[in-house]
């Protein structure tokens, strides 16, 4: 019968145990040792230094170890930090010892961790190590592909704000304003909306030319951002026509000083080159209060609609929608 | 050709030249991006119309280079995972070398579409090996010349390493372990220092 020796078993099995006919340890390999906090395994009994998880057997006495021989084992030391195992155990020849080898199976990595282990204490044909190498990289590409993912939610969110964005004047865009409206009624809240023309815009743009048409729709959207408030959101919706939802502003009164101030504003003289731009502004606008349920498309035609009275009665002032009259009271004049 | 030996290169002049020497690189090259995406694979171009870009905007020989560039990926802090990676090849910079046989599979188990050219380690007598590289990417030699030097420092031994050539589609390169414990290495742990890279 060949046998092998001790530092022969150490070599092959770095985690084996023997246990001896009562059921203590008698000697165990080199890495396991290195497990055993209070020193040495050697001398405890098996059960007093690792729990059986599975298959569960609550009295550990050999007749019962020993019919577990074959069998798939799950292991765990009893003292922290818990260490898991896989294991399989055999019988001795000769005598009523057993054999226990262990492995550390899928929490390797905490037990390298745990117990600092390095090359030294795992046998060359344990594949712990692989798996080691394997985990490091997957924790790299983890972090390259996390990476990428923040790179390209950046280009998004850049590619969304200019998607939203009217590049000329900052201002937000049609896209951007239908979003925010629809927002605003499913919100449920109070807000006016005003459709703003700016009036003589195009003769700047015949006689000036487009450098003069567009430091015009500049300064424009500059005035109409100054004359609002942070909440207020005014967005360019076409060449020289813009909205502006007032979130909250729905007193009459504060809506026509509003309209007012803003075409007055509008009204000043733009220097272009040493030249004085002058335009003016059309205003219809309406009121959220004013329907059972508000309806986006129902509000900016009723909008448009005061804008078209507007601009049949002279332009250069600001109206609301009126639903009886469909338009025909003048709140402010600003000639 | 894999993002991540662009990404090796430009990083690699990024953090030894700066940004703005990439940016020349990058112009100078012609290439239709200013960085490689780390998991996109590349025209087989690409890279080497980098390199001698590199090589044209440094003025200097694209075999130094790329040996520097072998260094810069064991030695540079920025760098520390693939050193981290290397070190799993063996616990003494024999064992590493011999490990070297395997290098190519170890990378594809981590990166399944990362294609290395095939090593062949020999030891013709105790000290005295070879290392062979099989249809390499021209060069390649010189970046393993750069990468072994840095690691034989890493491990504390002392070696000789000369770049043979190139013959057909093989590089030889020529290493002669001269002492294994020339000095303290680097410690390693497998546990790692718990941070994520």
């Amino acid at each position: 019968m060949t046998r092998f020796s001790q530092a022969a078993l150490d070599a092959l099995m770095p985690m084996h145990v023997v246990i001896g006919p009562t059921g203590h340890i008698v000697s165990a390999g080199p890495t396991i040792s290195r497990l055993c906090a209070q020193g040495n395994f050697v001398g405890r009994r098996l059960a007093e230094v690792f729990e059986l998880r599975k298959p569960q057997v609550h009295d550990a006495r050999m007749d019962s170890l020993r019919a577990l021989a074959g069998e798939r084992l799950l292991l765990q030391l009893r003292q922290a930090p818990r260490t898991q195992f896989k294991g399989i155990l055999v019988p001795a020849v000769g005598d009523a010892s057993l054999l226990l080898n262990l492995s550390f199976g899928i929490g390797a990595m905490a037990a390298v961790q745990d117990h600092d282990l390095n090359n030294a204490d795992f046998a060359p044909t344990d594949l712990t190590i692989e798996m080691l190498y394997l985990h490091e990289a997957k924790r790299v590409l983890d972090g390259e592909f996390r990476r990428v993912n923040a790179r390209l939610e950046s280009s998004r969110d850049k590619a969304h704000f200019q998607a939203m964005t009217d590049a000329l004047t900052g201002l937000r865009n049609r896209r951007a304003m239908e979003a925010e409206l629809a927002l605003a009624i499913e919100a449920r809240t109070h807000f006016s909306l005003f459709q703003v023309d700016l009036d003589l815009f195009k003769q700047i743009n015949d006689t000036l030319g487009h450098a003069a048409g567009d430091r015009v729709l500049e300064v424009a959207a500059k005035r109409m951002l100054a004359n609002t408030r942070d909440v207020d959101i005014v967005t360019r919706v076409g060449g020289d026509e813009f909205v502006i939802l007032g979130i909250g502003l729905i007193e009459r009164d504060r809506l026509a000083k509003f309209a007012t101030e803003l075409i007055s504003d509008l009204e000043r003289p733009i220097d272009f080159e040493g030249q004085d731009c002058h335009i003016s502004a059309s205003i219809g606008f309406t009121i959220s209060t004013i329907y059972k349920s508000p309806d986006a498309d129902q509000m900016m035609a009723d909008a448009d609609a005061a804008l078209y009275a507007v601009k049949r009665a002279g332009r250069g002032h600001a109206l609301v929608f009126d639903p009886k009259q469909h338009g025909a009271d003048i709140v402010t004049a600003a000639e | 050709m894999h993002g991540l030996i662009g990404r090796a290169i430009q990083n690699f002049v990024h953090d030894t030249y700066g940004p703005e020497t990439w940016l020349q690189i990058v112009g100078v090259a012609a290439v239709p991006m200013t960085e490689f995406e780390p998991l996109k694979i590349y025209s087989d171009d690409v890279a080497d119309k980098v390199l001698d870009a590199v090589a044209l905007c440094l003025e200097r020989p694209r075999e130094e280079i790329l040996e520097d560039m072998g260094l810069y990926l064991v030695a540079h802090p920025n760098c520390a995972t693939v050193r981290r990676l290397l070190r799993f090849g063996g616990d003494t910079f024999l064992h590493f070398l011999h490990s070297l046989n395997e290098l190519p599979d170890r990378v594809r188990l981590a990166v399944s579409d990362l294609d290395l050219p095939e090593l062949d380690l020999r030891e013709h007598y105790a000290g005295n090996l070879t290392l062979t590289v099989f249809d390499g990417p021209h060069g390649f030699g010189h970046v393993l010349v750069g990468l072994l030097r840095a690691m034989a420092d890493d491990f504390g031994a002392l070696v000789m390493l000369e770049h043979m050539g190139r013959n057909q589609s093989a590089e030889t390169l020529q290493v002669q372990l001269l002492e294994v414990d020339y000095a303290q290495g680097r410690a390693f742990q497998f546990a790692g220092d718990g941070t994520a890279p």
